[in-house]
C-alpha cells in the first residue's frame, strides 16, 4: 500500500516534471523567438554603430557587427565635413529643443489647468477647438506661417521654432495634462481655496508639483520630437549657419555623395545619442505617455 | 453664453424684503466670483489663444483663402477660384502620382504595422518574463523612425551593397539596389514604417491589461480553448483600442515626410516612385513658390484625413465594441 502510494507519487512527480519541462521548453521557445525578432529589429541600428567605428574601406566588405579594426577617424572626419564643425549644429539643435521644452511646459500646463479646473463661458467650444487642432496636418498651416514669419523677419532665426511652443500650439500636451490633472483629487484645491489661495497659487503650489509625471512626459516627448523634426527646420532655417542637426545631416548626404558613408554614419550615431539618452532615462514616462495618449 | 444671468429661486418670497435682499447680495457675490474666475481662466488661456489666433486658426483660414489664389510670395495674390483644385486632377500627373504613392504606402504599411503590433502585444501579454526589456527594444524604433539619421541608414541598408543584399546573399539570392529600383523603392519605405510598430504595440499592451482576467477564467471553466477565448473575449474587447490605433496611424502615415524626402534625395526619385503627398506640397510651396497651389493641395489633404476619420467613425458602429452596448 505504502509502496503503491510512493510509486504513484513518483509517477505523478515525473509527469509533473515532464509537464514543467514541456512548459519551460515552450517558454524558452517564446523567449528565443522574441530575442531573435528583437535582434532583427535592432540589427540595422547596431550595424550603423559598428560601421561608424570601421575604417572606410571595411564598411561594406565586412558586414559583421564586430569590427576587425576600430578607428575614430569617421567621427573626426564627419565632425569637420561641413562648413562649421558639427558641434555648431548640435548647439543650434539644443537651443531650439531647450526653448521648445520650456515653452511647452509653461504654456501647455497653464492652458491645461484652465480646462481641467476652472469654469468660464465658452469652455466647451474652446476645448473642442483645442482637441480638433491635434488632428490638423502641419502642411496646411505652414505656408501662411512662413508668410507671417517672413513679414516679421523671423526666417533664419530660431523664433519660428520656439515662440509657437510658448503659445501652446502642441495641443497634444494640453490634452495630456488636462487628462492628468483631472485624476488629481479636487479636495486639495478646495482646502487651499478655503485657506484663501487663488488660482495662481493653487496652480503653482499644488497642481504643478503633483503633475510631475505629466510634465516629464511632455518634456521628454517635446525634446525628442523637436530634435527629430525636419520639415519645419528645413523650411524656416535656410542659412547654413542656422542649420540644425537633421538639416545638417541632410546637406551632408547631398554634398558628399557615395564616398563618405563612414563619417555620415558617425554623425548619424551622434545625432541619435540624445534621443537614446532620453529613452533610457525616461522609459517609464515614455511608455506610460504612449499608453495613455497614443503619442509616439 | 450668458450664464451669468441668475434666475430667482422659488423659495424667495417676493414679500419678504429682508430675505430677498440678502439673497440678492449672495447672488451678486456669486456672480462676482464667477466673473473673477472667468477672467482668471482667460488669463491662464492667453498664450493658447495667441497660438490659436496666430499659429493655428489664423493660418488655417489664410491657407484656405490662398488655395483659391495664385500667390508666389512676391506681389499680390490673384483670385483664381477653383483653378488650383481642378489643376491637381486634370493637369498635374505628378500630383496624381504622389497621391497614388501615399495611398499605397498608407494602406499597405498601416495594416501590417498594426498586425505586428497586435501579435507582439499578445505574446508579451502572456506573463513573459522580462516584458519591460522586450517592450523597450521593440519600442525604440518608433522613437527613432522619423529621424534623418534612420532615413540615411535605410538608404544604405537597402542600397546596392547594403545590409539587406548581404542578408539575401546568405541564401544565394542576388540583390540589386532596392532604393534605386522604381518598383521596390516604395516598399523599403513601407518596411521602415512597419518597423516602427512599437508605439501601437504599447497601446495594445495597455488595452490588453484592461481586460479582466476573470473573463478568461470563466471561459476556461466553460471549456473555451485559447483560440475561442481570443475571438470571443480578446478581440471584441480590444476593438476600441484597434480603432484608436488605426485612426492615429492613418493620420500619421498620410503626413509622412522626412523618410521619403531623405531616401529619395528630395525629389521622389527613382522616377517619382517615392514622391509622397507632403513632399510634393513642400516642393510646390517652398521650391517653386507656388504657394496658392501648395495651399490647395494641403487643403485637399485635410479633406482626405477628415473623410477617412469620419468614415472610420461611421464604420466603427459595425465592428467596434464598447462595454455599454
Amino acid at each position: 500500500m505504502k509502496t503503491e502510494k510512493a510509486a504513484r507519487a513518483g509517477l505523478n512527480n515525473t509527469l509533473l516534471a515532464r509537464a514543467l519541462l514541456a512548459l519551460r521548453g515552450k517558454k524558452l521557445l517564446i523567449h528565443l523567438g522574441l530575442i531573435l525578432f528583437g535582434l532583427v529589429m535592432l540589427y540595422p541600428l547596431l550595424w550603423m554603430v559598428s560601421s561608424s567605428l570601421k575604417p572606410e574601406g571595411l564598411i561594406f566588405r565586412e558586414q559583421g557587427l564586430i569590427p576587425t579594426s576600430v578607428t575614430g577617424q569617421n567621427f573626426t572626419d564627419g565632425w569637420n565635413a561641413l562648413s562649421s564643425p558639427f558641434s555648431h549644429y548640435l548647439v543650434n539643435s539644443l537651443i531650439i529643443t531647450g526653448g521648445a521644452v520650456l515653452g511647452n511646459l509653461t504654456a501647455c500646463s497653464l492652458a491645461a489647468y484652465a480646462f481641467a479646473r476652472m469654469e468660464f463661458p465658452l469652455k466647451r467650444l474652446w476645448f473642442a477647438l483645442m482637441l480638433g487642432s491635434i488632428m490638423l496636418p502641419l502642411q496646411v498651416v505652414i505656408v501662411p506661417q512662413y508668410i507671417l514669419f517672413k513679414q516679421l523677419d523671423w526666417i533664419n532665426t530660431f523664433y519660428p521654432l520656439i515662440v509657437p511652443k510658448f503659445l501652446a500650439t502642441d495641443a497634444f500636451f494640453v490634452f495630456l495634462m488636462v487628462q492628468f490633472i483631472r485624476t488629481l483629487p479636487r479636495d486639495l484645491d478646495e482646502a487651499a481655496r478655503i485657506d484663501g489661495a487663488g488660482h495662481w497659487r493653487i496652480f503653482s503650489r499644488i497642481i504643478v508639483p503633483l503633475s510631475l509625471p505629466a510634465l516629464a512626459t511632455t518634456a521628454i516627448f517635446t525634446f525628442i520630437w523637436t530634435w527629430n523634426d525636419f520639415l519645419s527646420q528645413l523650411i524656416f532655417l535656410t542659412d547654413p549657419d542656422k542649420h540644425t542637426v537633421p538639416v545638417a545631416l541632410r546637406t551632408f548626404l547631398d554634398s558628399s555623395g557615395q564616398s563618405a558613408w563612414g563619417p555620415m554614419f558617425a554623425m548619424s550615431v551622434l545625432s541619435l545619442g540624445p534621443i537614446f539618452g532620453f529613452f533610457l532615462a525616461g522609459q517609464k514616462y515614455l511608455v506610460r505617455g504612449v499608453a495613455v495618449t497614443g503619442l509616439k | 453664453m450668458t450664464g451669468t444671468q441668475v434666475r430667482p429661486r422659488p423659495d424667495e418670497a417676493p414679500g419678504d424684503g429682508r430675505r430677498s435682499a440678502s439673497a440678492q447680495e449672495a447672488d451678486r457675490a456669486r456672480r462676482r466670483r464667477r466673473r473673477k474666475e472667468a477672467l482668471a481662466a482667460y488669463l491662464f488661456l492667453t498664450p493658447w489663444f495667441g497660438g490659436l489666433l496666430f499659429i493655428t486658426a489664423g493660418p488655417l483660414l489664410a491657407s484656405l483663402y490662398l488655395s483659391f489664389t495664385d500667390y508666389s510670395l512676391i506681389g499680390g495674390s490673384d483670385w483664381v477660384g477653383l483653378d488650383n483644385y481642378t489643376r491637381m486632377f486634370s493637369e498635374d500627373p505628378r500630383f496624381l502620382k504622389a497621391l497614388q504613392n501615399t495611398t499605397i504606402y498608407v494602406f499597405v504599411s498601416v495594416p501590417l504595422q498594426l498586425a505586428f503590433a497586435l501579435l507582439l502585444a499578445l505574446v508579451l501579454d502572456r506573463g513573459v518574463r522580462g516584458l519591460a526589456v522586450y517592450r523597450s527594444v521593440y519600442y525604440l524604433p518608433s522613437l527613432l523612425g522619423s529621424s534623418v539619421a534612420i532615413a540615411i541608414l535605410w538608404r544604405k541598408v537597402f542600397g546596392d551593397d547594403g545590409l539587406f543584399n548581404h542578408f539575401l546573399g546568405l541564401f544565394g539570392v542576388d540583390g540589386h539596389s532596392w532604393i534605386g529600383d522604381p518598383s521596390t523603392a516604395l516598399g523599403t519605405l513601407i518596411v521602415l514604417n512597419v518597423w516602427t510598430f512599437g508605439s501601437p504595440m504599447v497601446i495594445f499592451l495597455a488595452g490588453l491589461r484592461q481586460i479582466p482576467v476573470s473573463y478568461y477564467e470563466a471561459a476556461g471553466i466553460d471549456g473555451a480553448g485559447k483560440v475561442r477565448q481570443f475571438f470571443h473575449i480578446t478581440m471584441p474587447l480590444l476593438t476600441p483600442v484597434i480603432f484608436f490605433n488605426l485612426i492615429l496611424q492613418l493620420i500619421g502615415a498620410f503626413q509622412s515626410f522626412t523618410q521619403a524626402f531623405v531616401v529619395s534625395g528630395g525629389n521622389g526619385s527613382p522616377s517619382d516612385s517615392t514622391l509622397f503627398y507632403t513632399m510634393y506640397v513642400y516642393t510646390k510651396g517652398f521650391n517653386s513658390f507656388e504657394m496658392g497651389y501648395a495651399s490647395a493641395m494641403a487643403w485637399f489633404l485635410v479633406i482626405i484625413i477628415a473623410c477617412l476619420t469620419a468614415l472610420n467613425f461611421l464604420m466603427s458602429k459595425y465592428w467596434v465594441f464598447y462595454g455599454d452596448n
